[in-house]
């Protein structure tokens, strides 16, 4: 069983289902790519896991326990952390206080942890007393993964990360996602650019209108001539 | 030489009416105003019962400053309110507490509109309005004691030699000393404090403040308790510099929206430099000239109007005006805040 498990989520805001019968998973170590066309409910899947949505049907599993009622700060405290993907750093806040924002919730010593972001994203070093605002976008959402971080979070969830930014800061970008997921991390990642993303990825979950199309490895994903055909444009 | 004299007289007469009043003035609209701007910051709605919790912890200071009197227990030198201050802030933090309990948190947790807020706080300004004017009475009290003034303008004129006066009262300068250490406080508490950086994060973006696991309900709980403390000292300080009228105090809100917005609602320092700009702009529209012309320009060519802008009665057109510039020039105020 894996580590972090949305089964059989149905659900949406409100009104008609986004989510049918979707099921995504994820274990440590590991990275896990949600892929698919625009309006498949990639995001909403992922809001579903962390509790931002309440599916109607479905459950949401942590280690195994049901943490399905649980509110997103909740889930926050047990471990998963989420970089949203539009106004994902504090803006006014200085890179320094971002990072510190992140680890809000731990009274121990954070330096250490803070140290190690700074060894995975360099130039945050660098500008750690200017503000988050002033950055470009890649730095920002560097600022993002590493705030996420702060937490020492068992779950990453990242949704868009490379959205807005430019093809050289993505592969940079998936280079230290792929460094986060060797410390035992569990990776769950939404992904426009697709062939990139199941590029890094163990696993692949391809949806479509909220329904989980195809699900394999992300080599066998990439291999498949009917995935590449409909969904990586040849 | 004599004209080195008249200079230094009409320097002295626009220090003693225009400089120093005005000084002392806006720091005290500057308190008021950082309150509004934390509010507005945290709570994103425009806190209309601002002044009513200024005039609530002043009369708190008031029945406290009379009873430590009854007891003969003054500040001698100091007025006896300074004593009375720190009880009233308590007292007033809980009044503040408490409308955030039984009013604001239910529209809260509802998660309502910004505009229901501020009718919600409208509605507890008039009923604070009506229970201030039932315990207190709606006339005007003094309530200083200890030295009036530092410098007397009699004192001053025989140590110059100027037929121009200075006089300085000890409630001016108390006014200034007490605000810039009460910001002082306040910027180091925002900025080095781990609860005064959640507020920024939380005032800067909620929802990533939610994920990091920020407690809104104990940021909101902290922002209410700095507010009321800024409310009641800057009550406290008009009121020793002025007197105590209900009324008054009510009519204070417009200059003390005019400083926030000005400087940029949701933005301390903004608020700081609104309310300076607000105060001489105020002082300096209704100040009569004319002395201070007949001591600059030949006798031939001294006025004979007043040259006064405006007369006292109507010094709120000047916040008003003021803010109606600011709002048709620069929304956003000077240092960038958001736009109400």
């Amino acid at each position: 069983m894996s580590y972090l498990i949305g089964e059989r989520m149905t659900g949406g805001y409100g009104g008609a289902d986004i989510l049918k019968d979707c099921t995504i998973s994820v274990d440590r170590g590991e990275i896990a790519v949600v892929v698919g066309p625009n309006g498949a409910g990639k995001s909403t899947a992922m809001r579903a896991m962390l509790g931002l949505l309440k599916p109607r049907e479905g459950k949401v599993l942590l280690e195994g326990e049901d943490i399905t009622k649980l509110s997103p700060q909740q889930r926050v405290h047990r471990g998963m952390a989420f970089v949203p993907q539009t106004h994902n750093v504090f803006v006014t806040l200085t890179v320094e206080e971002n990072l510190e924002m992140g680890a809000y919730l731990r009274r121990d010593d954070i330096s250490g942890t803070m140290e190690k972001v700074f060894e995975l994203f360099p130039v945050l070093k660098d500008r750690r007393r200017q503000a988050a605002g002033e950055l470009s976008g890649g730095q920002r959402q560097q600022v993002a993964v590493g705030r996420a971080l702060m937490t020492l979070p068992s779950v990453l969830m990242l949704d868009e990360p490379t959205a807005g930014v430019s093809p050289i800061v993505m592969d940079e970008l998936f280079e230290r996602i792929l460094e986060v997921k060797r410390t035992g991390i569990a990776v769950l990642m939404v992904e426009q650019n697709a062939r990139q993303a199941l590029n890094i990825a163990d696993h692949g979950f391809v949806l479509v209108t909220g329904e989980n199309r195809f699900t394999d490895t992300g080599e066998a994903l990439l291999a498949n001539a009917e995935v590449r055909r409909s969904f990586l444009g040849g | 030489m004599e004209y080195t004299t008249d200079l230094l007289n009409a320097l002295v007469l626009l220090s003693n009416y225009v400089l120093v009043p005005s000084l002392s003035y806006g720091s005290q609209l500057a308190l008021g105003a950082v309150g509004v701007t934390l509010i507005f910051g945290i709570l994103r709605f425009a806190n209309f019962y601002h002044g009513e919790m200024m005039a609530f912890g002043t009369m708190c200071t008031i029945f406290i400053t009379w009873w430590f009197q009854s007891m003969g227990f003054t500040a001698g030198f100091f007025p006896t309110a300074l004593l009375a201050l720190p009880l009233a802030i308590l007292i007033t933090m809980l009044l503040a507490l408490a409308t955030e309990r039984s009013v604001f948190r239910f529209y809260r947790l509802r998660k309502s509109r910004p505009v229901i807020f501020v009718i919600a706080s409208v509605g507890v300004m008039f009923m604070l309005n009506g229970i201030i004017r039932m315990i207190i009475g709606p006339d005007e009290i003094l309530f200083r004691d200890g030295q009036k003034f530092l410098i007397k303008a009699g004192a001053f004129k025989k140590m110059t030699g100027l037929s121009e006066g200075l006089a300085l009262k000890q409630t001016q300068v108390l006014t200034v000393i007490l605000a810039v250490l009460a910001v002082l406080l306040l910027f180091w508490f925002l900025q080095r404090t781990r609860t005064g950086k959640a507020m920024r994060a939380f005032s800067d973006n909620e929802d990533l403040a939610l994920l990091s696991g920020i407690n809104p309900e104990r940021i909101v709980m902290v922002t209410w308790v700095i507010t009321a403390t800024l409310a009641t000292l800057a009550g406290v300080l008009y009121g020793l510099d002025k007197s105590f009228k209900p009324m008054v105090y009510f009519h204070l809100l417009l200059p003390i929206f005019a400083a926030a917005i000005v400087g940029g609602i949701g933005q301390p320092v903004g608020a700081i430099i609104g309310g300076y700009i607000v105060a001489f702009s105020e002082v300096t529209a209704t100040y009569a000239f004319k002395k201070f012309l007949k001591y600059l320009l030949p006798s031939d060519m001294a006025p004979d109007g007043l040259i006064q802008f405006l007369g006292t009665d109507y010094k709120f057109a000047v916040s008003f005006l003021i803010l109606v510039l600011v709002l048709l020039v620069r929304p956003t105020g000077i240092l960038r805040g958001r736009v109400l």
